[in-house]
């Protein structure tokens, strides 16, 4: 059971990728692609996550997948034109896919009836003999209906789909390995009966025959003995057996690894006949073979009649080729055939240059590198100058060993990197769905989604993104006539970019809607009592009080967005990241939502502080600057903390031996002050007793083995082995307004800067 | 170890003895804190270690010693003796920390000395007697005896639970 749901897992990681793809591919054939080769990696797509589907009884998933791959089959087969409408049929068939696979995956039922529509448009498009939708089917497996219909009597003429398979495509290419080869051909019989559970587990016979031909020259004989009556036929049991007389130059071991995955689910004897060693027998075989492939033909035509022509699938059904359920037969050998096997020989290929590893295991070896990392720093530290001068052999040594370590800690943590496709890629649907609840014409761009960054920040990117891509679409971009009206293109444009800058990722959404209406917003706040209304803001900072907790300028609560939690839990959940946000806008011309993100979450580059006995560090992106004040730059503000004055600014002190409780001399006269931004980018000055330097931390959990502490965001292992605590600097700030709550509100004073964030999280 | 057990299956008699091939033992770490011995499930137990500096964690009850790097792992240390209300530990080299998994988590507890492993049936681990009007230690489990010393067995879950006071 554990390896089943081992492989579960597997399936619905593949599943994850091929849905992107396949999101990606029919973006593609959306923006007017029509190359066949788009319309083969869909095909793919689907039909691997139908063949995985098919393993686990996923029926619901199996069924609407094989409709919908029925229909990339017709399109890429040319038999259905790739109007604009099929292409967006597709394109939502690609959305109801990705609904039922995350169904299956959550164990969640969806309606019966979910995507029917879809459904039944696709039914449309595949051919009006196939419309029969799923309303159809009453308690059968879902499975059955297109197959059911696929079972109309239909005459195939023998000669034409057996011939070709003869004399065109077999005989060549049978007598060739036995002339090659030289060695002695030996002729074995092989009695082949699949039982139904082989057919369950999506193998499929004609792949097996169609291997065992490569091998040497075959000739198949089927018994149909078995096939019952039309009414009593089950669609996916296995009726069929084969006696195959295959001369070959290969040892029954090699016979026995086509059946290799299948000898549990079938009746199998191979046995050798004969030895034949004379020079010309290949020839003979070959002609008997290719007499035989005609006779062969024959009871599979009788198959063909009395079970009603297998072989619509040259119509409808040929996406089944190489699928469990309708193999009842194997169709002479199609042209559709060989394509089907170069495309799966395509889609093997690019799977050899990536391996899938256990995130556990990567983060193990993370750990391990940054355990590296730390006995490094150890090492270098004791390095001095004496023994520089002593052993200087050994410091060069030790030198190349920090680089090659940090060239290792860089490797590493590309190996967590992801590229944010995975998050994007799910962008153009919401957009596409938004669009259509809303009635606005909006088309999503996106720029740079192969840009890398660590996994686990991708994961927590997808809600804030959603939420500000649904924030753009219900709030930026206009209704079509006000777009009209001013003069801008009906359709609205989000652009969804994504770049690396230094260490960090810059992630912007950019729209050409109206902007943020900054009177509005501003009222709004007053309202809330966010700002006090003299407050006087720059327009800059009007525009990111969106990010305020409580705070909403919708009219109406839309479903979409406008519940007034969304922009403030976007900025949480982008801080939690040690990322920030913020928002720059031109009223009438659009916004620009800019989301920076470091690089991975395991490293920073912190200050290291000393407060008493005790060392802290400080994320360096939160740090502005570090100062040792002047006498009489710090003043006491009546009823609050200290201020300090810098360049004419009021900025508020946070002594932190006293927020910590630390017994330290730090104090106003002989303290340093490091300056910080803390959320919603407004200052604050730590104090602290000395800065120690600056280094790249390794950061550690601490929640892992205790609660979380308000004011720490984590903890680092230094040089010396001991453990160092991170600086969760917006914590800190609310340790002091809670140690001075009767105060906070005299603090207002201080500077309206700083008011603007301490009502807020008075708020919060 | 066995030996002991066996020792003391002898003396309590054939009719005990029974019970004793039925009924499961358990392993005990025992170690001291002050005059007094206290014992862990020996399962519990991931490591002995030396005492080492901790980084004091700001903002938690006075009974968490702070924390230490065990191997690239954060773990937070308890004082045993002041958890049990007895004041401040004032470790040296000489002092324990012993590491335990707790649940999902690893922790560390101060302690003056490891003394022994102690294999007891299960059977013979006591109830806390409910003494009148004395407050009881709230993280003890059960009472085993040793030698003629009463070992108390400490609740490991109740022992990081911020929320259970002494």
């Amino acid at each position: 059971m554990d390896d089943l749901e081992q492989f579960k897992q597997t399936y619905f990681q593949e599943c994850e990728e091929l849905l992107g793809d396949l999101e990606s591919q029919l973006m593609a054939l959306e923006d007017g692609e029509r190359d066949v080769d788009v319309l083969h990696a869909a095909f793919r797509a689907i039909h691997s996550i139908k063949g995985g589907a098919g393993a686990f009884g996923f029926d619901q998933l199996v069924s609407f997948a094989h409709t919908f791959e029925t229909v990339l089959d017709l399109m890429r087969e040319e038999k259905v034109e790739l109007t604009e409408d099929n292409v967006l049929t597709s394109v939502r068939a690609g959305d109801i896919l990705a609904d039922l696979v995350n169904a299956a995956q959550s164990g969640d039922q969806l309606p019966a009836d979910h995507g029917a529509d879809v459904l039944q448009a696709l039914t449309v498009i595949a051919g009006g003999d196939a419309a029969a939708p799923a309303a159809e089917d009453g308690g059968e497996e879902d499975d059955g209906d297109l197959e059911d219909l696929d079972f109309t009597p239909v005459r195939i003429d023998l000669e034409d789909g057996a011939e070709p398979s003869a004399a065109g495509g077999d005989a060549g290419s049978e007598s060739a390995p036995l002339d090659l080869d030289g060695g002695a051909p030996a002729v074995y019989r092989i009695a082949f009966r699949p039982r139904t559970e082989m057919l369950q587990r999506a193998n499929e016979p004609l792949l097996l025959i169609r291997e065992l031909k490569e091998l040497g020259t075959l000739t198949a004989t089927v018994d149909v003995s078995d096939l019952p009556a039309l009414p009593a036929l089950q669609h996916d049991a296995a009726y069929f057996s084969w006696t195959f007389e295959l001369v070959t130059t290969h040892d029954l071991m090699a016979i026995e690894d086509v059946f290799e995955f299948v000898t549990d689910d079938c009746d199998l004897s191979i046995e050798m006949v004969e030895e034949t060693s004379m020079p010309e027998a290949p020839d003979e075989t070959a002609e008997v073979a290719a007499a035989d492939d005609a006779g062969t033909a024959e009871p599979q035509g009788a198959a063909a009649d009395g079970q009603a022509g297998p072989d619509k699938a040259d119509g409808a059904a040929a996406a089944d080729g190489g699928e469990a359920a309708k193999a009842d037969a194997p169709k002479p050998s199609e042209a559709k055939a060989a394509k089907k096997d170069k495309a799966k020989s395509q889609s093997a290929a690019p799977a050899v240059s990536a391996i899938r590893v256990d995130l556990d295991k990567v983060d193990r070896l993370v750990n391990m590198v940054g355990e590296l990392v730390i006995t490094q720093a150890m090492i270098s530290q004791q390095s001095d100058q004496v023994l520089a001068d002593r052993y200087p052999d050994l410091v060069r040594g030790l030198e190349q060993l920090f680089q090659h370590t940090r060239g290792l800690q860089d490797s590493v943590m590309a190996i967590r990197a992801q590229p944010v496709k995975s998050v994007f890629s799910r962008m153009p649907r919401l957009v596409r769905e938004l669009s259509m609840q809303i009635g606005k014409k909006i088309r999503l761009e996106m720029s740079g989604e192969s840009t890398e960054i660590d996994k686990t920040v991708i994961e927590q990117l997808n809600d804030p993104l959603t939420h500000m891509i649904r924030n753009a679409c219900d709030h930026g971009i206009e209704d079509p006539d006000k777009r009209v009206a001013a003069g801008k293109q009906a359709e609205g444009t989000i652009l969804l970019s994504a770049e690396q800058r230094g260490g960090r990722i810059v992630i912007q959404i950019i729209d050409d809607g109206q902007g943020v209406n900054r009177e509005r917003v501003f009222a709004k706040a007053v309202e809330k009592g966010l700002v006090a209304a003299d407050a006087n803001l720059t327009d800059e900072e009007i525009d990111n009080l969106i990010f305020s907790p409580g705070f909403s300028t919708a009219e109406t609560v839309s479903n979409i967005s406008g519940r007034g939690v969304g922009m403030d839990v976007v900025r949480q959940n982008i801080q939690k990241l040690g990322g920030r946000v913020s928002v720059r806008s031109e009223p009438g011309k659009g916004s620009n939502i800019i989301l920076t993100l470091p690089l991975t979450l395991a490293v920073l580059d912190g200050m290291i502080v000393r407060v008493g006995g005790e060392s802290y560090v400080i994320p360096l992106t939160n740090v502005i600057e570090s100062l040792s004040p002047q006498d009489g730059d710090i003043s006491l503000v009546a009823g609050g903390g200290d201020v300090i004055s810098i360049r004419g600014e009021y900025i508020e002190l946070i002594y932190l031996n006293q927020v910590f409780s630390i017994e330290s001399n730090g104090t106003q006269s002989n303290g340093l002050v490091v300056l910080v931004e803390v959320e919603g980018g407004g200052k604050v000055g730590l104090v602290v007793d000395e800065i120690l330097g600056q280094q790249q931390v390794v950061i550690k959990s601490l929640e892992e083995n205790f609660d979380p502490i308000p004011g720490i965001g984590g903890a680092t292992i230094l040089g010396d082995g001991n453990v160092a605590l991170i600086l969760d600097v917006t914590g800190v700030r609310s340790l002091q307004v809670q140690a001075s709550a009767a105060s906070a509100a005299s603090a207002a004073s201080a500077a309206a800067k700083t008011e603007t964030i301490e009502i807020e999280e008075c708020v919060a | 170890m066995i030996e002991e057990t066996a020792e003391v299956e002898q003396e309590l008699g054939a009719p005990r003895e029974i019970e004793h091939v039925a009924g499961k033992t358990v392993q005990l770490i025992s170690f001291s804190v002050g005059k007094e011995a206290y014992c862990v499930d020996i399962m519990a137990v991931r490591e002995i270690r030396a005492w080492t500096g901790t980084t004091t964690l700001p903002k938690t009850q006075d009974f968490v010693r702070g924390v230490i790097n065990l191997r690239g792992i954060i773990v937070p240390i308890i004082d045993l003796r002041k958890r049990f209300g007895q004041g401040h530990t004032d470790p040296t080299k000489t002092h324990v920390v012993i590491i335990l998994a707790i649940g999902d988590r690893l922790n560390g507890i101060l302690a003056d000395a490891v003394s022994d492993i102690l294999t007891v049936p299960e059977d013979e681990i006591h109830a806390v007697p409910q003494a009148e009007g004395e407050t009881e230690n709230p993280f003890i489990d059960g009472l085993v005896t040793k030698d003629k010393q009463m070992v108390a067995l400490i609740s490991l879950e109740r022992l990081i639970d911020q929320a259970v006071v002494h």
